[in-house]
């Protein structure tokens, strides 16, 4: 279908899109990458008066490595995330990430930003920032905030992220030799919204976990963490008994309502699946380290 | 209320202005005020690719591009990259495998196809696979098209294709 008429305007500071923002509140839409909200216009579930288009603001974009976090700008395409040598070596869970977001022409255009902003709960970026701990650096009127992951994604579709607000980063914490992370999905088709997925960020010490950390996204309105399975893998060698145990566990900690396509248990049971494959590729690849 | 927004930009090659509403699209844009068939409408939701085309030499859905979002920007359509040549391999081997039919999604398999012989030379099938699975075709069933992309791929690196079942 096509969109309702909008108003436009492209900004060229950020304090133009914060005014912008506070004068028009809930009937401005902030575009960036536009893979969400443009399709959302196309489909009238949306009539804003106002879209700012943010794409002009180059402050917000790129990658950089700040001591022991890596720096991402809200307008780093996902391409951009994928294509990075400095993701490749210093966050490894976002450069494995990055492929499953949606398809390349999506991923060309849509930002790192926009998905964090939205926090669909399929959505893989907030679920590595739950998993990685990451931090979420937002501006508005009274200056610049930085909200832990944990505390920015808060219910479905809703973040901290307030109505004169921006998102201008997000900064994940850069790896370490002993640590080892790894993404994975389940969707119908290649490139649909995920029905299950999860982030894995481990620390060990040879095939020994110190600090594992599961994300998990598609089981709830927010990427979850699952602390008591978590805390049932510490200390521990991840071979195929822990993992069971650690599975059960998992089965308990994890409640999915239905969606879409897939029962409450389906979902549960495929995020299972995903863990048992990553934990046990952990452990084959701390093993082969030992060798 | 919509004001007429002024735009300057480049479509195949040719510098251009024109006044868009804010709404319209960018396959919309190139479609009605330039008469550019060739990209095609599926969903208008960014999931069919019939929309893809080119924007800054990159992939993007013309569906979900506003045309405002195109100002100073290049954009290429698949009549501009076809009468540009790059992927005339690729469109021969489309017509040897008859990986088109009805032609409908054909433009935009063309275009996604296009950046991957470009980014990804030595792309296996199972990648080509993943990479197109963005474009929708309702006739051929998708092999024809994966084994155009694959000899296209094998051709430019000068090997023999692989043959494949799936």
């Amino acid at each position: 279908m096509k969109s309702p008429p909008f108003d436009y305007v492209k900004v060229h500071r950020i304090d133009e899109a914060l005014a912008l923002l506070q004068q028009h509140g809930d009937a401005a839409r902030i575009l960036a990458g536009g893979q969400t909200l443009v399709a959302t216009l196309n489909m009238r579930l949306s009539e804003p008066a106002l879209l700012i288009d943010i794409t002009g603001l180059d402050a917000l974009r790129g990658i950089d490595r700040i001591g022991d976090r890596l720096r991402i700008g809200a307008l780093t395409t996902h391409a951009a995330i994928e294509a990075s040598a400095l993701v490749a070596e210093h966050a490894p869970l976002l450069a494995q990430a990055a492929p499953h977001i949606a398809h390349r022409a999506i991923r060309n255009s849509g930002t790192w930003g926009g998905s964090i902003a939205y926090a669909d709960p399929a959505a893989e970026w907030p679920c590595c920032l739950v998993a990685l701990e990451g931090v979420i650096e937002v501006q508005g009127p009274s200056g610049l905030r930085r909200i832990p992951a944990r505390d920015f994604f808060k219910d479905l579709y809703t973040t901290d992220l307030r109505e004169d607000e921006l998102v201008v980063a997000a900064e994940v914490p850069v790896a370490d030799t002993t640590d080892w992370f790894a993404f994975d999905e389940l969707a119908r088709r290649h490139g649909d919204y995920a029905v299950a997925g999860v982030a894995v960020a481990a620390r060990f010490d040879g095939v020994i976990a110190r600090e594992v950390r599961l994300g998990f996204l598609g089981m709830g309105p927010i990427p979850l963490r699952t602390p008591r399975t978590e805390a049932l893998l510490l200390g521990k060698a991840l071979d195929a008994g822990t993992i069971e145990i650690a599975l059960a566990s998992l089965k308990a900690e994890l409640d999915p309502l239905a969606d879409l396509t897939h029962s409450g248990p389906t979902k549960r049971h495929l995020a299972t699946v995903l863990t048992r494959r990553l934990l046990t590729a952990a452990h084959a690849s701390r093993a082969a380290l030992a060798v | 209320m919509t004001q007429h927004h002024s735009i300057d930009l480049t479509i195949n090659g040719q510098r251009t202005q024109k006044h868009v509403q804010p709404r319209t699209h960018l396959v919309d844009f190139v479609r009605n005020e330039f008469d550019l068939k060739g990209s095609h409408l599926g969903c208008e939701q960014g999931v069919c690719g019939a929309c893809t085309i080119e924007v800054n030499g990159k992939i993007v859905r013309g569906c979900l591009t506003l045309a405002v979002q195109a100002d100073g920007c290049h954009v290429r359509t698949i009549e501009g990259l076809s009468a540009d040549g790059d992927v005339r391999d690729l469109q021969d081997a489309f017509i040897r495998h008859a990986a088109l039919q009805c032609g409908f999604c054909t433009p935009g398999m063309v275009m996604a196809a296009k950046e991957l012989l470009e980014t990804k030379p030595d792309a296996t099938r199972a990648e080509v696979r993943e990479w197109m699975s963005g474009n929708y075709c309702r006739c051929t069933g998708y092999h024809a098209i994966v084994d155009a992309i694959c000899e296209t791929l094998a051709q430019r690196a000068g090997r023999t294709p692989v043959e494949g079942k799936v």
